[in-house]
């Protein structure tokens, strides 16, 4: 070792293998699975739709991030996330559109990685329910072909898209709510269901986001706590009335609840950091979900639960700190 | 009964790997004594020594060169005889340059030590064999280098029950504890013994980590039927050898914020320094030499050395077959709270423990990323502290907010910065910061 070679830095001289990119480029392998269970059931136009929307978000954190932000792999979640909660139809400049939004009023706009309030997928998605509400209601039925798309997704740019060759579905909860009609159990554990991308495959998001507790690259309690809170709520309702409210486990399995639950509540950046809060910040969404499911005006509630509990995570923070060693008021 | 009582563990810490093969099974070996040593007059916590040798003086190994300023102090002696060819500023572990005395060691000399009375400890009061201690020199050789009579000499009102000895040596690499256990189990308990003498207590408990089952059964078959010493088996986890930490471990007891362990009725005491308290009255022998742990995968002979205080850092590596070219890092101490030293010409003080150095592929420069709050530094600090919030705070210069926030209850174990997948240097901040609060205070 020569004079020049020497290092000399701060202790710790260990550290552990994670890296901020290696838990992101996870997050984003364990979504694969997830998006070729999409594509089984939606085809090509899956695909199109979740490429859309990454394309935005990648493109809007390359053209505006801070340099090499790409390679952290947070922009490529959001992407593939956003993607995940849009219906099979939608036209892809919507989707891009939306990716866009995530990105850049979502994060950027923040102060970039780790100083957003919001989850940035579901952001840009409560952007575009807003903006445009139809298409993002418009729920493919099955479709005669496989490889035949669920709706105009080349629709160019603020022209009406063309009439879509297919018939339109709906959804479990709306059939729930709409017309109290059940689906029942199986087809949605498995997804065949209609839905958005990724609201279709439970068991599936179940175990990629299994894979990731057990590295500890999510917190496994907020899970737990929103299928507890929204479980339990559901079965005190559906004890009440089985005809007008839908019981636990389909409570649980459809819409975009397991998504939301497993992948989005738990972006690090916008969760509790304390382990107490996780535990709250997962029963608040929980309960939200199952209040504007069954109270609320729109069929599914998953994104605006999150995003309430979002807006509260630095209170929680602070009310769930740690009690600091030797702070005993019994210690004298 | 709480958990860590049933658990033999405390809460939170993290796991680095041990690496400690590479040293521990190597047995104690003697250095040959450098051509010169250098002795800093501050080697422990309080005030620094003070000089009673001049340049050009003649010193025996064992001699007396700088004796303790107040009662938070400790004497510093040659470690090899010699002459003293200047006191001034030399390098110093911490990374200044701070007073010392330099020392030419005599070629050829047999360094046998004066011959000097050695104390029989069964017929001391407990006033003489703390007298003693002090003026061996002796301090806590874990280190932070704690002064060790003003342990063994609680304040009156302090009800000292329980003497914990610690020999978890949690730090990575470091194997000199290990060693010493194995190599010198009677040695430890009669210092042990003569703590417990000055202390006035009857219970001792000896916290071993199970990944050093030969320490634990060298210890246990060497225990005194008339005392009641007890070894405890715990679990292996960083940092189990923290004070506090041990304290709540071993006995389940909490040590209350910003109060010393004597407030909760125990003393701790590091296995090497117990065992240098016994060779104060086995041989008379002042603290001269101590266990150094020279490890690493940089190093080209692994081992346990008895160093002689006050050996330059080049020497004691020539002594180990010197570095191989993957070396990059020299680490006073473990590798989790060790400082990386600049100049070879270093003197080893009483409180090192080891030297690790660190291989390139050990140290490789990493990135660092905005935090993502993960909370995983939460979830490893010990004390219990919001290193997410405490790090964002030191960034912004908000020293006074870290205060509120118990930033003095962070004891520096490194756990939060070990876990960060962003890499945030969450422990050097936090190190500033300490260092910025005091320069604050004594502003005011």
């Amino acid at each position: 070792m020569t004079e020049r070679q020497r290092l000399v830095t701060a202790s710790p001289h260990l550290a552990t293998s994670h890296s901020t990119p290696a838990i992101m480029w996870s997050v984003a392998a364990s979504l694969v699975p997830v998006i070729a269970t999409a594509t089984y059931y939606f085809g090509p136009s899956a695909l199109l739709v979740i490429a859309g929307a990454s394309a935005g978000a990648l493109l809007t954190e390359r053209a505006f991030g801070p340099g090499g932000a790409l390679r952290d792999g947070s922009a490529v979640i959001t992407g593939l996330l956003l993607g995940l909660c849009l219906p099979a139809g939608l036209p892809m400049w919507m989707a891009f559109l939306g990716g866009g939004f995530s990105i850049g009023i979502g994060k950027l706009v923040f102060g970039g990685l780790g100083q957003n309030v919001f989850n940035p997928a579901l952001l840009g998605r409560a952007f575009l329910q807003a903006a445009f509400p139809v298409a993002l209601t418009t729920w493919p039925a099955q479709p005669t072909h496989w490889a035949a798309l669920r709706g105009d997704n080349f629709a160019l740019p603020l022209m009406s898209a063309r009439a879509p060759d297919v018939v339109t579905g709906a959804t479990p909860l709306g059939l729930m709510k709409f017309e109290h009609q059940a689906t029942d159990l199986w087809s949605l554990v498995i997804g065949r269901t209609g839905g958005s991308l990724g609201e279709t495959a439970g068991i599936v998001i179940l175990i990629c986001g299994g894979y990731l507790a057990l590295r500890n690259y999510l917190n496994w309690r907020i899970p737990a706590a929103v299928f507890l809170a929204a479980g339990l709520a559901a079965a005190g309702l559906h004890a009440l009335d089985p005809a007008r409210y839908a019981g636990p486990l389909e409570t649980l399995f459809s819409g975009g609840l397991m998504l939301g639950a497993v992948y989005m509540a738990t972006d690090m950046v916008t969760s509790p950091v304390t382990n107490r809060g996780s535990w709250i910040f997962g029963v608040g969404i929980g309960l939200l979900v199952v209040i504007i499911r069954t109270w609320g005006g729109l069929a599914e509630g998953v994104m605006y639960a999150i995003l309430l509990m979002n807006a509260l995570v630095p209170f929680i923070n602070r009310a769930t700190q740690p009690r600091v060693f030797g702070t005993r008021s019994a210690a004298t | 009964l709480s958990l860590a009582l049933r658990w033999h563990s405390f809460r939170h810490g993290v796991h680095p790997p041990d690496l400690k093969a590479l040293s521990g099974a190597a047995p104690i070996r003697r250095m040959p004594f450098p051509s010169e040593i250098i002795l800093p007059l501050r080697q422990h916590a309080g005030q620094p020594a003070r000089p009673v040798v001049r340049p050009g003086d003649r010193v025996e190994r064992g001699d007396t060169v700088a004796e303790a300023q107040g009662h938070v102090s400790a004497p510093v002696h040659a470690s090899a005889a010699g002459r003293v060819t200047a006191i001034e500023l030399c390098p110093h572990p911490d990374g200044s340059f701070a007073p010392a005395i330099r020392i030419a060691v005599e070629p050829h000399s047999p360094q046998a030590l004066r011959p000097r009375i050695i104390p029989e400890w069964e017929g001391l009061s407990p006033e003489q064999l703390i007298a003693a201690v002090k003026d061996g020199g002796v301090v806590g050789l874990g280190g932070a280098a704690f002064p060790t009579h003003v342990k063994l000499a609680p304040p009156p009102d302090a009800r000292i029950d329980t003497l914990v000895i610690n020999g978890c040596e949690c730090e990575p690499y470091l194997t000199t504890d290990h060693r010493t256990m194995v190599e010198y189990p009677d040695r430890v308990l009669l210092g042990v013994r003569i703590m417990m003498r000055c202390l006035g207590v009857e219970r001792a408990v000896i916290g071993i980590e199970r990944n050093k089952p030969d320490a634990i059964a060298a210890i246990r078959a060497a225990l005194p039927a008339d005392l009641d010493v007890e070894v405890l088996a715990l679990r292996v986890k960083y940092p189990q050898g923290a004070e506090k930490m041990l304290i709540e471990s071993v006995l389940g007891r909490e040590v209350p914020s910003g109060r010393l362990p004597l407030h909760v009725g125990v003393v701790v005491q590091n296995v090497a320094s117990v065992a240098t308290i016994a060779e104060v009255f086995e041989t008379g022998l002042p603290l001269i030499e101590r266990i150094v742990t020279v490890t690493g995968l940089g190093v080209r002979q692994p081992g346990n050395l008895i160093v002689p205080v006050g050996t330059k850092l080049r020497d004691l590596l020539d002594a180990c077959g010197g570095m191989n070219e993957s070396a990059r890092e020299i680490v006073f101490g473990g590798p989790m709270m060790g400082v990386a030293q600049a100049d070879l010409d270093v003197p080893i003080t009483k409180g090192t423990t080891g030297v690790v150095v660190l291989a390139a592929e050990e140290c490789k420069p990493q990135a660092s990323y905005p935090c993502i709050r993960c909370g995983h530094c939460l979830d490893a600090c010990p004390v219990f502290l919001n290193p997410q919030l405490l790090g964002t705070l030191a960034r912004a210069g908000r020293y006074e907010e870290m205060v509120g926030s118990h930033l003095a209850d962070c004891m520096l174990c490194g756990c939060c910065s070990y876990v960060c997948p962003s890499n945030i240097p969450l422990s050097q901040l936090f190190a500033a910061s300490k260092a910025q609060v005091r320069k604050l205070a004594v502003a005011r």
